[in-house]
């Protein structure tokens, strides 16, 4: 039980994709433009990590290993068409909104990341939590960005405004408040990780 | 086919819609390389052949087996395989033909394998330039233009940025802030000067 709880909440804090180990963010820049967005591309990827995770851990023993890349692209990119599709039919706005950027989670490198570190050498029930896991941080990470940037940039949370007579900073959310936030984000990780080593 | 239609296509993927500094497409490769120019440079001259490669195949792919057989579905997984299938291809011709060019390219040419910006092209291409099905006319040519074009913009940013960041080498910068941060505000800055050619109208 407490095993299954460190595979879960490593992906969350310590081993966070995006501002730990810097994975993944063509997508993470590209669609924090709002909450909305940030939460159904958090939950897209983090579909395509637990499925792909699951299947490829299922199938580690029958892989070739020199094969291996083809085939986990293989498994991905089916998780991401079922995704494409699913989202199509069921929330075509959110599709619209997040563009090209659902057929790349194919090339998000913390799916493959995963997969090959992770799904290939541990059972099917520990990749299915690490999965999760990794999905939840992504998807805070994406939050966190796409929070600021629509409180900054739009004045809005979800769609909500909530400051009256409050002038947004429009830079934010266009590409150049995208780049600003995630740097600053890694600076101050950066230099609170630092805190905690030197204590 | 429209000559005018070509000046814009350059313009836009170059400079406004840039796709490191407005789509965000291969980041990764752009912070991880700009270190130094020389590096850099062949990683764009990589860039920019597999993607005005791939832009031919994968318009090819989408022409004559996808849309005919009402496939387009399968458009993701057919692409990434594809793409991946040639830069392996590609590797093992180089190795080949030209061991020189082999240890220029690196560890490069594997790595763009993942660079979304080669599959971005290509799924931007099948969007642009086929209309409900169809293929638009001149859509060939114009697909082959973009990924030319995106992958010269992929050389200016990173160009940019590699010169930028030699010249950081001997400042002095807060520790917390080097490497990664650093590199993402720079970036920024750019993304911001770039943004001033969205005046450009046709």
């Amino acid at each position: 039980m407490k095993r299954a709880l460190q595979e879960l909440s490593r992906g969350i804090i310590k081993e966070n994709p995006t501002f730990v180990l810097v994975l993944g963010l063509c997508p993470t820049l590209a669609v924090s433009v709002s909450l909305i967005n940030g939460l159904g591309m958090g939950m897209a990827a983090t579909f395509v990590l637990v499925g792909s995770n699951i299947i490829i851990s299922l199938i580690r023993n029958y892989i070739p290993a020199r094969i291996r890349i083809p085939c986990y692209i293989v498994v991905i990119a089916t998780f991401v068409t079922i995704t494409e599709l699913l989202m199509k039919a069921y929330s075509p706005a959110l599709n619209r909104a997040l563009g090209i950027y659902v057929p790349l989670i194919v090339v998000n490198c913390i799916v493959l990341g995963r997969a090959e570190a992770y799904a290939s050498k541990e059972t099917a029930f520990n990749s299915f939590l690490d999965g999760i896991g990794m999905g939840a941080g992504f998807t805070l990470a994406l939050l966190l960005i796409s929070g600021i940037r629509e409180l900054l940039g739009a004045g809005r949370l979800f769609g909500y405004s909530l400051v009256k007579g409050f002038d947004p900073v429009l830079v934010l959310s266009m590409p150049p408040g995208a780049l600003l936030v995630i740097g600053l984000l890694l600076g101050f990780f950066n230099l609170l990780k630092d805190r905690r080593t030197e204590k | 086919m429209n000559l005018g239609y070509f000046l814009t296509i350059f313009i836009s993927s170059v400079f406004i819609y840039n796709v490191i500094l407005s789509r965000f497409l291969g980041l990764c490769s752009f912070v991880a390389i700009s270190k130094e120019t020389r590096p850099a440079m062949a990683m764009s001259l990589a860039v920019i052949f597999v993607i005005t490669m791939s832009s031919i195949i994968t318009w090819f792919i989408y022409r004559l087996l996808l849309v005919p057989f009402g496939l387009t579905y399968l458009r993701t997984i057919s692409f990434i395989l594809v793409i991946a299938t040639f830069v392996q291809f590609v590797e093992m011709a180089i190795r080949k033909i030209s061991p020189a060019l082999y240890r220029f390219f690196g560890i490069y040419l594997p790595l763009i394998t993942v660079n979304c910006a080669v599959l971005g092209v290509a799924v931007l291409n099948s969007d642009m330039f086929f209309v409900n099905g169809k293929a638009s006319p001149g859509s060939f040519y114009y697909s082959v233009f973009q990924g030319l074009c995106v992958g010269l913009g992929y050389a200016l940013a990173m160009l940019l940025m590699s010169g930028i960041r030699e010249r950081l080498e001997f400042c002095n910068i807060p520790k917390a802030l080097k490497d990664f941060p650093l590199s993402f505000i720079i970036a920024s800055v750019m993304s911001l000067a770039f943004m001033g050619f969205n005046g450009f109208k046709f």
